[in-house]
């Protein structure tokens, strides 16, 4: 036998060992690579796919730079272990001494700059789509306020306030929160199926922004300023989304839900809403045509007071520092009456106490201030009728 | 230059003369201590800040605080951490040592660079002590978009515009005297492409100051003016416009958050080659690339405004100018690893803060062109996601490379090492607490969860706990770096003038510590 063949053999075994030991680090590195990438899929902490064929496109456009931003990371992060683990002292006491390349430096120049030219042609094709607002079957002008949503439907002539419906016993932690907490409101946004239904944006105090990650809308909404974005929605169902410009205190309070009806059940559906707002006309006459008695206003009151008023005022009425002065014992309320119908009618110029005249009915703010002057603390004995506020507007 | 060492009259009380000293002093090296550690100072005001919303947001629901107190922790930490923590370590950094590596004695200008420094503890105290004021502090973000700065800010928001005045002119006074003094007080020989690379950075940093500073005192100047003199620059029921608020704020903020970087890159391209033994790789396209991303970043503003309307032609204009800015970065990153390339590297704990840098700045550096793609932004414009990008390129960068910069002259400050052990202690812990920190939060973002909000929907809860766990033990690692100072500043084995085998320039070749005056006779560059 001759020491070279076996010399040979053990090179072999030697090569044939490392590559089972390496093949199960791949295998390792494969098995825990997968496991983290199906933990984040599972996990839904990955871009929402969303509905609409832009959220899906703008998803795939997403995943495009997301790999191109791991290849490049693998690529530069890999030479720089290799070279940290290759020529550190240990294995390479020389230190190399060329410090420049010319040809190199047009190569890493001319590459970044290919990637990039490929990534901005399907973004651009994607912007142009995006900003392209035209023939819009439905426009729906969407107007924020703190910290609220107002929506007017501008064909059919109707429109509603969109308010949080969380309870603040669930923000508060005194009760279990429900499945969509915070993300529920009272009056559901109603679109139609398949129709290109284009939103105006606007506010009327601070910088709010409408955002629907299913719809991929999302559009600033400023005072002074009209903006517009679109959706085609091809699945009925319910989306949630919520304002994504810090807008003030209740920032968090102020979410988004959009119904998306089949369009036959959306045009019943507009038509309920005619009925009803003729009906709340009438409501409306019949409220002030007649004298409400205090026990009759103060649950409406109540009402009233907590899902408008208490997120700033507080339940209680105690108030937040002197932005959010406090109801008990507090000059406006337990002074003219006038003064404090002016108030909530029209709100305090350069406060966030907003005008609540186009937001609340006659009998809501008559309702509200006698429970404001009767509760929280204060005792002026006083009912204000709807018909006073009918004449106050 | 100025002779200056004696202004303090001997024979007074020992407290005095400690009080006099600090603040009649006109020597760059203490000035620049003085800088360094009110940024540490601030650093952990602002930490503790970021800790409290933290532990708000740990669980859904308030528990802690109200919304509007979370708000005001958020906007604190922003100003703080931008303009307390990260711009004057960096300040602190050129005055101890643009001197010693350009051969000077001193700083052009040491009386105003006296001045720049004293102007900002009182800024800070103006805009801290909007906390204990009726309405609370600053409630609407660092970024103070109007109308809700101006119509619906606190009373305490004046106090805010005020310091930043302040920190402002302490900004463009330190700008101006560290270009002065690199113009001119360059040892014979060291032509500009001769300048170590945390000069060069360092001089195009000052021009982004001088050019950004006056943009952010315009546009809180327009603020005070809305908020108490009657005009209506963003005030759209009298005729104003609130978009130009963020037009002048980012044409100041997109330069500012270069500035914020650049001297990180100075730091970076002097270490790496130190302990790879190596000279750096492609000088000169890195002098370039600095200078190519100082000039883009005022061009690129836009990309943080691509939800607020901008008409088409716009968003692509700032779309492909934010990429544009890959390229000159990417050379950066390529030539810092060439010059780890072939090199002869060792890990001490400098290095091994450098090449944390180099990898997670390139992390964030990397979700910033993600971001710049702008149909893509209308789904992470204002979310989690952008906090995780920023936080990716400002706390692995800017900090990490301010405590690399740290261990790496604080030999030479202190004439004493610090405790390598604990060096690499504090760098593991906080490479993977920062990660476990700031990671999750592009997963959430993702997801939905849009930032500033003071309590969230209920499937965002895992990812929130565990980054306020991240940050808990974050804050943790930033104590022991404190500890490892302060040891290193009472004691430790002593340093050679040289410090690190590597090490070559001007700063090495002064005693350590360095002497309170250096290079009374200019050395000679060859």
């Amino acid at each position: 036998m001759n020491s070279q063949i076996i010399n040979e053999v053990i090179t072999v075994q030697l090569a044939i060992k490392r590559f089972f030991v390496r093949s199960r680090s791949y295998g390792a590195w494969a098995i825990l690579i997968s496991l983290l990438s199906t933990t984040v899929l599972a996990q839904g902490w990955d871009m929402r796919p969303g509905v609409t064929e832009m959220s899906q496109h703008l998803r795939t456009l997403h995943h495009i730079s997301l790999w191109v931003c791991i290849v490049v990371g693998a690529v530069v992060f890999g030479a720089m272990f290799y070279t940290i683990f290759a020529h550190r002292r240990s294995k390479n006491p020389i230190p190399a001494t060329w410090h420049h390349s010319t040809k190199v430096e047009i190569v890493w120049t001319i590459i970044p700059t290919l990637i990039l030219v490929g990534m901005a042609i399907p973004a651009t094709k994607a912007l142009i789509e995006i900003e392209d607002n035209s023939d819009a079957d439905l426009t729906i002008l969407v107007t924020g306020s703190q910290w609220k949503w107002h929506y007017q439907y501008l064909e059919a002539g109707i429109g509603f306030y969109s308010n949080m419906s969380t309870p603040l016993e669930q923000i508060n932690n005194t009760e279990a929160k429900g499945e969509h907490y915070l993300l529920e409101v009272d009056n559901h946004l109603v679109i139609p199926t398949n129709q290109k239904v284009r939103f105006l944006t606007s506010s009327d105090d601070v910088i709010h922004s409408w955002w629907v990650p299913d719809f991929a809308v999302k559009q600033d909404a400023l005072p002074g300023f009209i903006n517009e974005a679109w959706t085609r929605v091809p699945e009925p169902g319910t989306y949630r989304g919520q304002c994504t410009e810090l807008c003030g205190m209740n920032h968090a309070y102020m979410p988004i839900v959009v119904d998306v009806l089949p369009e036959d059940e959306f045009e019943s559906w507009l038509e309920d809403q005619r009925i009803a707002l003729e009906s709340m006309g009438e409501a409306a006459i019949a409220a002030r045509s007649r004298d409400w008695s205090m026990e009759e206003l103060m649950p409406i009151g109540e009402d009233t007071y907590l899902s408008n008023c208490a997120t700033c005022h507080q339940p209680d009425g105690s108030g937040q520092g002197i932005t959010y002065p406090a109801m008990t014992g507090s000059a406006v309320v337990n002074g003219p009456i006038e003064n404090h119908i002016s108030t909530i009618l029209n709100g305090v110029a350069g406060t966030e106490m907003q005008a609540w005249g186009p937001q609340l009915s006659d009998l809501e703010i008559a309702a509200v201030i006698t429970y404001e002057r009767n509760s929280l603390g204060n005792e002026t004995g006083e009912v204000i009728q709807p018909l006073t506020i009918f004449n106050s507007r | 230059m100025i002779a200056h060492a004696e202004t303090v009259p001997s024979g007074r009380n020992p407290l005095v003369k400690f009080i006099l000293r600090w603040l009649l002093t006109t020597n760059h090296k203490e000035i620049g201590t003085l800088y360094l550690s009110l940024s540490f100072l601030l650093f952990f005001i602002g930490g503790a800040m970021a800790l409290t919303f933290r532990a708000e947001l740990a669980q859904p629901g308030l528990q802690l605080m109200g919304a509007d107190f979370y708000n005001q922790m958020v906007t604190l930490h922003g100003l703080v951490m931008v303009f307390g923590a990260v711009m004057p370590a960096f300040v602190g950094l050129a005055n101890w040592m643009i001197p010693l590596q350009i051969g000077a004695s001193d700083m052009a200008l040491p009386r105003l660079n006296n001045f720049s420094f004293w102007i900002m503890p009182f800024a800070f105290g103006l805009l801290l002590s909007s906390l204990f004021m009726p309405g609370g502090a600053p409630n609407f973000g660092w970024t103070f978009y109007a109308p809700l700065s101006t119509t619906y800010g606190p009373p305490s928001t004046d106090f805010m515009i005020l310091g930043i005045h302040m920190m402002g002119i302490s900004s463009i006074l330190g700008a101006i005297n560290i270009i002065v003094t690199i113009f001119n007080l360059r040892a014979p020989g060291m032509t500009l492409m001769k300048m170590p690379m945390f000069v060069w950075t360092w001089l195009i940093t000052a021009f982004l100051l001088i050019m950004a500073m006056p943009v952010l005192a315009g546009v809180v100047t327009m603020m005070l003016t809305d908020r108490h003199f009657g005009t209506s620059f963003f005030e759209a029921s009298g005729g104003g416009d609130p978009l130009i608020f963020q037009h002048v704020f980012w044409f100041f903020g997109h330069p500012e958050v270069y500035i914020m970087i650049l001297p990180g890159f100075g730091i970076a391209s002097e270490i790496i080659p130190v302990f790879a033994r190596k000279r750096i790789f492609g000088y000169t396209s890195m002098v370039w690339a600095t200078g190519s991303i100082a000039i883009l970043s005022f061009v690129v503003w836009g990309h943080h405004m691509f939800a607020t309307g901008m008409p088409l032609a716009t968003e692509l204009w700032f779309m492909y100018a934010t990429m544009v800015i890959a390229i000159p970065t990417g050379v950066k990153v390529f030539n810092w690893v060439a010059t780890m390339w072939g090199g002869s590297m060792t890990f001490e704990t400098p290095m091994l803060f450098a090449l944390g840098f180099v990898v997670m700045f390139t992390i964030g550096g990397l979700s910033g062109l993600m971001l710049a793609i702008a149909p893509v932004d209308f789904q992470y414009h204002d979310t989690f996601f952008v906090v995780a990008h920023i936080h990716y390129v400002l706390y692995p960068g800017a900090i990490f490379a301010t405590m690399a910069a740290v261990y790496y002259w604080i030999p030479k400050w202190t004439g004493n090492m610090y405790d390598e052990r604990l060096g690499k202690i504090h760098f593991w812990t906080a490479v993977i607490a920062l990660n476990l920190t700031f990671f999750p939060m592009h997963f959430v973002g993702l997801a939905g969860m849009p930032r500033r909000i003071a309590d969230y929907a209920l499937p965002f809860t895992g990812l929130n706990t565990f980054a306020t766990a991240g940050a808990f033990l974050l804050g943790l690692t930033q104590l022991l770096f404190l500890y490892i100072v302060i040891k290193t500043v009472r004691g430790g084995p002593k340093a050679t003038d040289q410090v690190w085998e590597g090490a070559k320039g001007l700063e090495w070749t002064v005693p350590s510590p360095a002497p309170l005056h250096t290079f009374e006779v200019p050395p000679k560059v060859d």
